[in-house]
């Protein structure tokens, strides 16, 4: 699905957090959302997600203004995974994922076989499948990473949005959810803090201070003076020791 | 129309499961007692009143059995299961295992109101402890809805907190109130009442209140039950809840609002009882998990089963006198919780 963003501004108790942000997601492409600590990414994504109202500006998902929808149509369009959600309760990884498909039942619309159908495709898509059974507690930050992404594709979302998904993982977890995310062919923007990893998306939008301040290909937003502008290092460009593949490296100035 | 039609095939068997279970226990409840009375004569006495037979059965056993016993048994279960139930849904909707019926100042407000009337002579004698007690609980919670309010707990990440704070502050407000009019105007014979009350008492319970709390323990599981997937979208927080398509606002409202309810009515015909509302969700769910559509029923079934074997021990462990059932449900309770969690523990590893 398409998703604009068109001027968005919210503050909270007279602090602006974001303003006169826009931007469009094409169907099908994958956005990296950087910036520093405080640059409004997380707050980008709970107004794309229907979670916070804008003060001005609206998002618009397919053509649909988001205010417009109910809670329930905007979660079967747009799923998101947030930042350290965890349970104390004694839950298997499946019913986590179960949980997906709630924007979908109902009353009178209860189980079926295509929603197991459903959560057992997610699994399989980030190689959880045969850790259904798990209870919940003995799960490691990534697996438990992994479930909350299926939870999300359960929700079959035209829109996917990851906030900061390879938090806390270690480099091949990082990497494997990644490569998860990229293959999917759902709109997905993501909120990152390694800018290599940002620089395998589609497109890089570069917030600072609450305002968009770059956004195109990769290594035209990640542009070496942006970079070293936004995040107060000094950045230049390496290549891998093998090849071709470049990539930012950075120290402080 | 298939889909229908397992929900009430669904629905069927789990009511084959329960139902026999809770006659069980009422049908023990009017038999067990300082007089002990055979089942058979307890089903006479039930084939006369409600069938209109007429089997002869000695009229002190039947108006032991159908005034006093029976009502007893059935305000036990409603209560029971209506506090469960409000225990669950506020565990779930506060994210909050210390969460119970009382968290939201209702038994505080009761015990004020049921003071203000019987102690201090609100209303010149003409309202009753039960009308006292009830519009005490409604008072404090609106008292700790509208401070929660303002507190900002409308919606996101920080409004459990608010409304859990909201709710002690209220509590400590009321319990003062109470303690102040206790120590003001009450004698000894009539603090000692309260403190018997407080503790919860099924002493006085007779047909009437079955009228009142059977049909809204009723209403009250079926709000509930039919919110079961809203609340177990809550697992993760009610940002997480409304990512995924729960009207989040909308939910916390009526279901706290409901819970509310339940607990004002109940508290107000029995007293506050303490523990069940606590313990009995957590137990539930080391039997079943967490997932509600299993939890609430569960959760209703043992809560009014305990209570009505709560209130039979209140009745038979000290010959010739009632202990407050509260004291029972704490003395029986607490131990077969440390159990139940401490086993739940080891199986978790």
């Amino acid at each position: 699905m398409k998703i604009e963003a068109q001027n968005l501004t919210y503050s909270v108790r007279g602090k602006t957090l974001l303003s006169d942000v826009s931007f469009v997601v094409e169907p099908g492409e994958t956005l990296a959302l950087v910036g520093p600590n405080g640059s409004g990414k997380s707050t980008l994504m709970r107004l794309l997600a229907g979670l916070a109202r804008p003060v001005s500006g609206k998002v618009v998902i397919a053509g649909h203004p988001v205010s417009h929808l109910s809670r329930r149509q905007i979660a079967q369009r747009i799923a998101i995974v947030e930042q350290q959600a965890d349970t104390a309760e004694r839950v298997t990884a499946r019913s986590v994922v179960e949980l997906g498909r709630t924007p979908w039942l109902s009353a009178l619309r209860p189980w079926r076989a295509e929603d197991t159908w459903q959560v057992d495709k997610a699994l399989q898509t980030v190689e959880m499948a045969d850790m259904a059974h798990r209870e919940w507690a003995t799960l490691s930050g990534g697996e438990r990473q992994r479930l909350h992404i299926a939870r999300a594709l359960a929700q079959q979302p035209g829109l996917l949005l990851l906030d900061e998904p390879t938090n806390h993982l270690d480099i091949h977890h990082q990497l494997s959810i990644l490569n998860c995310v990229r293959i999917l062919k759902v709109t997905t923007v993501m909120a990152l803090h390694d800018l290599n990893q940002a620089m395998a998306c589609d497109r890089v939008a570069v917030l600072s201070k609450g305002r968009l301040v770059s956004l195109g290909p990769p290594e035209q937003a990640l542009s070496l003076e942006t970079v070293s502008e936004v995040f107060g290092v000094k950045a230049q460009w390496g290549f891998s020791a093998g090849g071709t593949e470049r990539f930012l490296s950075y120290h402080l100035d | 129309m298939n889909e229908v039609a397992a929900i009430f095939r669904q629905g069927f068997k789990a009511a084959c499961l329960t139902v026999p279970l809770l006659i069980a226990a009422v049908l023990a409840g009017a038999m067990i007692g300082e007089t002990s009375l055979s089942p058979d004569l307890v089903l006479s006495v039930l084939a006369n009143k409600l069938a209109g037979a007429d089997l002869p059965v000695d009229p002190i056993d039947q108006g032991i059995i159908w005034s006093y016993r029976l009502p007893r048994a059935l305000v036990a279960a409603s209560c029971g299961a209506g506090l469960a139930v409000a225990g669950v849904v506020l565990q779930a909707l506060l994210r909050n295992p210390l969460a119970d019926p009382y968290i939201l100042g209702i038994s505080a407000g009761a015990s004020t109101g049921a003071v203000a009337v019987t102690i201090a002579g609100l209303g010149g004698g003409v309202l009753s402890l039960s009308f006292g007690a009830f519009n005490g609980a409604l008072l404090a919670f609106g008292f700790v809805a509208l401070l929660a309010r303002a507190a900002g707990a409308g919606g996101g990440r920080a409004a459990t907190a608010q409304i859990v704070l909201a709710g002690i502050a209220g509590s400590q407000l009321f319990n003062a109130l109470t303690a102040f009019v206790i120590a003001k105007s009450a004698n000894a014979d009539q603090a000692r009442g309260i403190m018997f009350w407080l503790m919860g008492n099924l002493s006085g319970v007779r047909w009437p209140d079955v009228y009142l709390a059977v049909p809204v323990a009723l209403a009250g599981w079926l709000i509930c039950r039919f919110h079961a997937r809203a609340l177990d979208a809550f697992i993760f927080g009610s940002d997480s809840a409304a990512s995924l398509g729960v009207p989040v606002r909308r939910v916390q409202a009526t279901l706290i609002f409901a819970t509310a309810l339940t607990t004002a009515v109940m508290v107000s015909i029995v007293g506050s009882i303490g523990f069940v509302g606590l313990v009995i969700p957590h137990a539930a769910r080391f039997l079943v998990g967490s997932g509600h559509r299993r939890l609430i029923p569960t959760a209703a079934l043992i809560g009014a089963v305990f209570l009505i074997g709560a209130d039979i021990v209140s009745r038979i462990i000290i010959p010739g006198q009632v202990l407050p059932i509260g004291v029972v449900t704490a003395l029986i309770g607490a131990p077969a919780f440390a159990v139940i969690l401490v086993r739940g523990q080891r199986s978790a590893r």
